[in-house]
């Protein structure tokens, strides 16, 4: 009897321990991903003034502009809707229509010289940099929070206490950023 | 060694590198009290007892204190030193380096600050403070007690000499001291190794001028002599090459460290590759970092002084090298980069 109690004492405390556990690392992925956000929105508030400022210099590229622009409009609706697999489209979108943007750049040697445009430039890569590092922590902390759940003996009752795999951000599978860019040599 | 194994050994290591600090003032302490100033437990003992007029008998002191007040000193001191070391290492750190804020006004600071927060966000870490040390050569390094009071500060021929890409990956290296709270370990070590050069400069010098044979010849009995100058020459060579040991010390916690900071500071990036080429490039300048002094060497992401025994293999340099050969950290991370096979041993 008294071996049955202390057997049972046992497994409750190591449930309570793993529960706490796993509730600790799903807020952490809660925020991880709040984090992402974040660097999304500082990447739409950034755009219109760099469109603004390099608009004078590249004229010729009227329409990469227009195409980072549309990018931006169609991402701002898409966070507002919510649906992720919508944001991470136009978001994917968005991160091409720029990479085309800042490639041309570099054929403008006076917009290089231009101390604003510059600032931007490495305000953008910054904010590009922010949300890749920000998407490879959330996954980081995913697969911490995912494996942490499919471990014996955790694997025994984590569904019971109500935990469940989250998903990993990925690129849909007919995301523009998984097509290789066209780089064009002729002169 | 998982990041909460090396976690815990660093904190298991700092307590440890205090308590010996500690014994340490508690050993100068007491050779100090036994001999420059007599002082003698068992003389208490046998104190003689003489009439005093007013009538009753009183405890005479034989020549001997019978309060350790150098030990007692000594550990106050010794503990206050530690403590300080705790609580101010971090700024002591960047004042002997004349590291300043970075500037966002300024295009490569800017970058820089942006660089740390790039790194802190892939490391899930709070942001740490940037600074810059005013000197040509390549040097980085990182201080603090926890994450968030942490700074990483990177010289200005560091800033000049990178691009963004290896900036960053040097960038993640110190983030990888930060996060593995290694910075807490060598921010105290540095500090404490200050205090002992300072302590035992002090006692070396004073132990020239001072008063040490009237303390060993009147100290209690005569047969406790010979064992007495034992005593003297021992605690006087432990006083004397404290700062040798100390460093050694130092250098044998941090090359261990550098290893794993290569190693996880290329996993915050995904990038070996872009380490490898700023390893190069700060390899490639020799020259020393004349802003940061040998008391920080052990902090930095390779050795300040710019010998280059860092590129020597074997025992002697094992013993005072602070960083592993750089050689050996450049393979290693190319074997992670898939540009170099597994080494045999």
């Amino acid at each position: 009897m008294a071996i049955a109690i202390i057997v049972l004492v046992v497994v409750g405390l190591g449930v309570v321990v793993v529960f706490n556990n796993l509730v600790g690392l799903r807020n952490q992925v809660l925020n991880a991903f709040r984090q992402i956000d974040v660097q999304l929105k500082r990447r739409h508030d950034l755009i219109p003034n760099l469109v603004e400022s390099v608009k004078g210099e590249m004229k010729f590229e009227k329409e990469t502009l227009e195409r980072v622009i549309q990018a931006r409009t169609a991402a701002v609706s898409a966070g507002q809707g919510g649906n992720m697999a919508d944001v991470m489209a136009k978001e994917g979108m968005l991160t091409q229509a720029l990479g085309r943007l800042m490639a041309i750049s570099e054929n403008y040697p006076n917009l290089k010289a231009n101390e604003s445009v510059r600032t931007l430039m490495e305000e953008l890569t910054h904010t590009e940099n922010q949300i890749g590092f920000s998407r490879q922590f959330y996954n980081d902390v995913v697969t911490k929070f995912n494996t942490k759940q499919q471990v014996f003996p955790t694997n025994l009752f984590a569904a019971m206490l109500g935990f469940s795999p989250s998903a990993l951000w990925e690129l849909p599978a007919d995301s523009p950023e998984r097509e290789n860019p066209k780089v064009n040599l002729a002169v | 060694m998982n990041i909460y194994e090396q976690q815990a050994s660093n904190r298991r290591m700092t307590a440890g590198i205090m308590f010996v600090f500690i014994a340490f003032f508690l050993v100068i302490g007491l050779g100090f009290d036994f001999f420059y100033l007599n002082f003698n437990p068992t003389v208490d003992a046998q104190a003689q007892y003489k009439w005093n007029p007013n009538g009753y008998y009183e405890a005479q002191a034989s020549g001997a204190s019978t309060v350790p007040f150098g030990t007692i000193f000594s550990l106050l001191f010794g503990v206050g030193l530690a403590a300080n070391g705790l609580y101010n290492g971090a700024s002591m750190v960047l004042r002997s380096t004349m590291a300043r804020r970075a500037l966002a006004s300024n295009d490569k600071e800017k970058q820089f600050l942006n660089v740390v927060t790039e790194m802190a966000t892939a490391a899930g870490l709070p942001v740490p403070a940037a600074y810059i040390v005013p000197d040509p050569d390549l040097n980085a390094f990182a201080t603090g007690m926890n994450p968030a009071t942490s700074v990483i500060a990177v010289t200005e021929g560091l800033l000049n000499a990178l691009n963004r890409e290896e900036l960053q990956a040097v960038v993640a290296h110190e983030m990888s001291h930060i996060r593995n709270y290694d910075i807490r370990l060598m921010t105290v070590t540095a500090a404490l190794m200050g205090a002992i050069a300072l302590i035992s400069d002090f006692a070396g010098r004073s132990s020239r001028y001072g008063r040490r044979t009237t303390g060993l010849s009147s100290s209690g009995g005569s047969n406790r002599k010979g064992g007495a100058v034992i005593f003297f020459v021992i605690w006087l060579l432990l006083v004397l090459l404290a700062p040798l040991i100390s460093r050694m010390l130092a250098m044998a916690i941090s090359r261990q460290r550098e290893f794993l900071a290569d190693a996880s500071g290329a996993e915050i990036t995904r990038n070996p590759v872009a380490l490898i080429s700023a390893l190069e490039k700060i390899r490639a300048a020799v020259t020393p970092t004349n802003a940061i002094n040998n008391g920080v060497a052990h902090m930095c992401i390779t050795d300040p002084r710019g010998s280059l025994i860092e590129e020597k293999a074997g025992f002697a340099a094992d013993l005072l090298a602070t960083h592993p050969p750089m050689e050996k950290r450049i393979l290693a991370l190319k074997v992670m980069a898939y540009q170099a096979d597994k080494p045999a041993a």
